[in-house]
């Protein structure tokens, strides 16, 4: 019974989004305000009717209705109740729904904070979005049913994939779809303004914030999907350059380039139509992402049961609204104008030259990933694209786009003098050389590599320093913590992203350039020495778990013979599937962390025998997560400007001046 | 000329379409290993023939070898076996059986009636090692150095092409 609600929830939702996607744009189009205020009650009733729906589905796979197949191949009865929940989304129809989930409560959050936006505007925002959902609810229905019935029911579930059974998984996919779908709404005002023909300040300025949040959301799913497969896949590694990991890097550049192209629209009026292309690629790399990752034209870990006719679903929608999005922009950019002219050396210039350097890189992601695809298509053979690529061409790309972080804040707009921004950083410059040289030779080991690193890193900090101290001398106001809370949100969240990206500068730098590791084999009781620390084996012992059975090693790690920690990495056997999975280990550290996972055992008996062991160093390896941690942090603080709520008001002020004659909710 | 240029976006769009349309009904799984360049994962298993004896990567340090996976129950293996068996004979490098998810009493009779190729062939009986190898169908053929690093890996059949082509010019360069 409750699945077929969740079912008929869908169904309804799917037509009250066709009504949400097609009757607002025509009230749109021919002056009628009626036709123009259904699209908010329609986007909050769909919103609801998709919790429903969602929730009937969460109720199915917390009460073990084995009778739904969804359920039955993805959940078991020994399953603990936390990840029976989270299995609501670890399949492909589940995720699937999720997604639709969070399109609905963007287009929900939309209803309810641009309350006093133009009606004309607001209600071709929400129908754009709606388009967006008619898509998913009609794959959700016809290709990938979340809902579909087993006859007879199973009697018990083939379990969730173990690889999904951990708290990283429960929050990463909600985290990363919020960023994906939260692009949507940068897509939909874009489409929007392409529409109505208007493109100035005021629009960017709504753009902005819901930009910014979609983004942070992103780099938090981002970093939580990097650190679960850090302690997850037992390599020890934090970032494979793999298919469905370039597949949400992609948005979260195209997303950090149209956050700084919308912030020069906003303030100058300048990059119109450039922003307006970047929302529209940000949302459209964020669609390529589940066509990627849904159809299976690509091979990843991210093994995903895949099906052609969804793969010929999501290409034809994507190539709808990709397509149809880029015609409006072939059609109508030329009318929207480029806006105000700047000089060559200028914020606005360092900028641009900035967004060019994220979108080349994007760019270049999105051949490596679909190289293969390319070459196949061809006949050309068969190959892969390996990190080698990526590493080759993408730090020489982001090296000058992290040296402008430092000057763009500090360039004045429209003309900036060179000679006043070398007397301005001239220091920082020095100080930032001079510390990259010799901080390697302290620890330990010189490379360029290492010294470039450093020098970026420290680069970023300290002409960030420089800047706030510029602002700082610039107020007017008394004394240090007055200055300090004169000075906005928004500049504190730039500030801080900025940061972010330093502190993640030195986590990659240092952990390529220090790390140590061993691949060994280890009896009981036999010890070896990597970095310094003595690790230990003290031999393995068998434990029961809630739904497998582990094997679990005990290490002690010592330096200079102190005993400094005792290590437990598990292999463990899923009682449903009789999938192993191997737990690593780790010692986590602000300096770095100290990584034990268990292979495979090497002798007949796997209780006293010797074990192929992997030993890691990792140093300030989680500094990569804290600084995309700051990074998002940086965003949410920047939404926080009081001036997006004055927006707002005096935007209405506006509208209802202008007499736009609908009645705004 | 104008609308031309903001054109450009949706013909890069139309090209990346035409492509995904194309990659669609292709199989991507037939992609290198990752393993490649990379230590050959330990395992330490029984031999077919002398089940008390055990073998392990490390026995073959110093030595350039093929590891070939194989099965008394794959269709394929018995399209390649002709040609490891013809490789065999020509002596220019040792190959290894990894007799994958088989019954060592059906192995044995398989390479009874088939030939046998091996130097040594080992039993991985619930197919674990084969995990570590990275294993999605048999047969397939891992060629290691001296060193023990695996250095090219053929998924499918050996075929005469990829045998003179490939492996054979790297198990010379290997071997000196």
């Amino acid at each position: 019974m409750i699945p077929e609600l969740g079912n008929f929830a869908l169904i309804l939702a799917l037509l009250v989004a066709i009504a949400q996607s097609t009757l607002p744009l025509a009230g749109a189009a021919y002056g009628e305000p009626r036709l123009m205020a259904l699209a908010q009650p329609a986007a909050r009733a769909q919103f609801l009717l998709v919790v429903i729906a969602f929730a009937c589905l969460a109720a199915a796979f917390v009460g073990n209705d084995f009778s739904v197949l969804n359920v039955a191949t993805n959940s078991n009865s020994e399953l603990p109740l936390h990840y029976r929940f989270a299995a609501t989304w670890g399949s492909h129809e589940g995720s699937l729904l999720l997604w639709t989930l969070m399109l609905a409560g963007w287009t929900f959050a939309v209803t309810l904070f641009s309350r006093n936006l133009p009606p004309v505007l607001l209600a071709r925002v929400i129908a754009v979005m709606g388009w967006v959902s008619v898509g998913f609810l009609l794959f959700l229905l016809f290709t990938s049913n979340p809902f579909e019935r087993l006859v007879p029911p199973a009697p018990e579930g083939r379990d969730l994939n173990p690889l999904l059974q951990d708290p990283g998984m429960v929050i990463h996919p909600p985290m990363l779809y919020m960023g994906y779908v939260g692009f949507s709404v940068a897509f939909a005002f874009a489409i929007a303004a392409l529409l109505g023909g208007r493109l100035d300040a005021t629009w960017a300025r709504w753009s902005r914030p819901w930009t910014t949040v979609a983004w942070a959301f992103l780099t938090i799913g981002i970093a939580l999907g990097s650190g679960w497969a850090y302690y997850t896949l037992g390599w020890g590694g934090w970032w494979f350059w793999d298919p469905v990991e370039n597949a949400s890097f992609m948005p979260w550049l195209t997303g950090t380039a149209l956050i700084h192209s919308l912030a020069v629209t906003e303030k100058r009026g300048a990059f119109k139509s450039w922003t307006v292309l970047l929302a529209i690629l940000a949302f459209s790399l964020s669609l390529l992402g589940t066509f990627l990752v849904r159809s299976g034209v690509l091979t990843s870990v991210h093994a995903f049961a895949t099906d052609p006719a969804r793969g010929v679903f999501i290409l034809a929608f994507l190539a709808l609204v990709v397509g149809g999005s880029l015609t409006l922009f072939a059609w109508r950019a030329g009318k929207v104008g480029l806006g105000g002219i700047f000089g060559v050396v200028s914020r606005e210039s360092t900028l641009l030259a900035n967004n060019i350097l994220l979108i080349v890189a994007m760019a270049s992601v999105l051949l490596g990933t679909l190289y293969p695809l390319f070459l196949d298509a061809l006949n050309l053979g068969k190959i892969s694209v390996g990190p080698p690529y990526f590493d080759a061409v993408f730090y020489p790309l982001l090296a000058p786009a992290v040296f402008l972080m430092g000057v763009g804040p500090m360039a004045r707009w429209s003309k900036a003098s060179l000679p006043d921004l070398w007397t301005r950083l001239r220091w920082a410059l020095a100080v930032a050389v001079v510390a990259a040289v010799i901080l390697p030779m302290i620890l330990g080991r010189w490379s360029p590599l290492i010294a470039a690193g450093l020098f970026l890193a420290l680069w970023v900090i300290v002409s960030s320093m420089v800047s706030l101290r510029t602002r700082l001398a610039g107020s007017h106001r008394r004394g240090l913590i007055a200055k300090l809370a004169a000075i906005s949100p928004s500049y504190y969240g730039m500030l801080l992203a900025h940061l972010g990206v330093a502190v993640f500068i030195v986590g990659v730098t240092l952990v390529k350039g220090y790390e140590s590791e061993q691949d060994v084999r280890l009896d009981v009781g036999q010890s070896i020495e990597v970095g310094g620390n003595a690790f230990k084996f003290l031999g393995v012992a068998p434990g029961p778990g809630p739904n497998y059975r582990t094997l679990t090693g005990t290490f002690e790690v010592r330096k200079g013979g102190r005993l400094i920690e005792t290590l437990k990495p598990e292999k463990r056997i899923y009682n449903a599937s009789g999938q192993a999975m191997t737990i690593a280990a780790i010692d986590i550290g602000l300096l770095g962390d100290r990584y034990v996972s268990l292979g495979e055992p090497l002798a007949p008996d796997a209780i006293d025998g010797a074990w192929g062991v992997r030993i890691y160093l990792k140093p300030f390896i989680d500094w990569i997560w804290a600084g995309a941690f700051l990074m998002a942090l940086g965003g949410f603080v920047a939404v926080c400007d009081r001036r997006y709520r004055l927006a707002i008001r005096h935007s209405a002020a506006i509208g209802s001046a202008a007499g736009a004659g609908a009645p705004a909710d | 000329m104008k609308t031309l240029r903001w054109s450009i976006p949706l013909a890069i769009f139309a090209i990346l379409v035409a492509f995904l349309w194309v990659g669609l009904s292709r199989d991507p799984r037939e992609v290198p290993s990752p393993l490649v360049g990379k230590p050959a994962p330990e395992f330490a298993l029984a031999k077919l023939h002398a089940p008390n004896e055990t073998l392990t990567p490390g026995d073959l340090k110093g030595k350039v070898w093929l590891l070939n996976v194989w099965a008394s129950w794959c269709v394929s293996c018995r399209v390649e076996h002709p040609l490891l068996v013809e490789l065999a004979k020509a002596d220019i490098v040792p190959v290894y059986g990894l007799d994958y998810k088989d019954e060592p009493d059906a192995g044995r009779a398989w390479l009874a009636q088939h030939g046998n190729p091996y130097t040594d062939s080992i039993v991985d009986r619930d197919g674990r090692v084969g995990i570590d190898y990275g294993v999605y169908g048999v047969p397939e053929t891992f060629l290691i150095d001296k060193a023990g690093i695996v250095r090219y890996k053929q998924i499918g059949p050996l075929t005469p092409e990829a045998l003179k082509q490939k492996i054979l010019p790297l198990v010379r360069e290997l071997q000196r």
